[in-house]
């Protein structure tokens, strides 16, 4: 998928429109519906192959994300995600392994801007604006929380 | 079983939600999956969001604003544990291994392989 793409190409969403004909929009939905939830069926057997090869509950669950973000990452380099994302949309958008694609598709295609400008800042064209909200979301929630503890001990 | 259709369901309900937003708003995916995320982190720390993950578990956790789930998961527990200090470290940390998989796992792919030519 074509995130950052500047005006010569057309843009990554413009993109999703055109390939997403009008009549077609229930059977989007259906698509990532199906899709994003295999991809979520997928996560919970790694997560449960895990409990049974008797990790700990979190190490379970690190070793599910760690292996979409291996998979997407590796079906993005090999051009398959971006297929799956055609068909898929927000299907294959939403979920852990979208946002892991959002990072190396960018970085591929801008590696002929070199390593720094290109594939280190382009991968995070998405995922940037992601962590930036995230985050500062994240933060927020602890100094509320912080504070009403402080409240309503005292 | 029964906790594989919940699965299914659920991830697949979350993204269908955001295929609407995709088709029927202006909304591009960036801007879809920072609203998700931090959709995610809102639902969580008024503790609507721990429910669906004990409901579906990767249904919920695996789309975006899971990944805001586990950032206000770990600021709560955090500020719990290290006071003002966790409001500022437990969010980052608690995401700190998917962060840290996706970026290097990223780059070393955008390194090993060069875009397909276009269709």
């Amino acid at each position: 998928m074509n995130y950052g793409k500047t005006s010569k190409h057309a843009s990554y969403d413009e993109r999703v429109k055109r390939l997403s004909p009008k009549s077609e929009k229930p059977m989007s939905l259906l698509k990532a519906f199906a899709v994003g939830g295999g991809i979520c069926l997928l996560g919970q057997l790694i997560r449960d192959a895990g409990l049974v090869l008797e990790l700990e509950e979190d190490a379970a669950a690190l070793l599910s994300t760690f292996s979409l973000v291996f998979l997407s990452a590796l079906l993005t380099g090999l051009g398959v995600y971006d297929k799956l994302g055609r068909f898929a949309g927000a299907g294959s958008i939403v979920p852990i392994t979208g946002f892991a694609n959002s990072m190396v598709s960018p970085a591929m295609e801008f590696k002929r801007e070199g390593y720094i400008t290109g594939v280190g800042a382009k991968m995070f064209v998405i995922a940037g604006p992601v962590l930036v909200y995230g985050i500062s979301s994240s933060v927020l929630v602890g100094l509320i929380y912080f504070f009403l503890r402080i409240a309503f001990k005292g | 079983m029964m906790m594989y259709l919940k699965v299914f369901a659920v991830g697949g309900l979350i993204c269908a939600a955001g295929q609407l937003l995709l088709i029927y708003t202006r909304l591009g995916s960036a801007k879809i999956l920072v609203l998700f995320v931090t959709l995610g982190v809102f639902l969580s720390a008024l503790g609507l969001y721990q429910p669906l993950v004990d409901f579906a578990g990767a249904g919920a956790t695996v789309p975006l604003p899971g990944f805001g789930h586990l950032l206000a998961k770990g600021a709560l527990e955090a500020v719990r544990e290290d006071g003002l200090a966790g409001a500022l470290t437990g969010g980052t940390a608690a995401a700190a291994g998917g962060i840290a998989a996706a970026i290097a796992l990223g780059y070393a792919v955008a390194l090993l392989f060069t875009p397909k030519t276009k269709e």
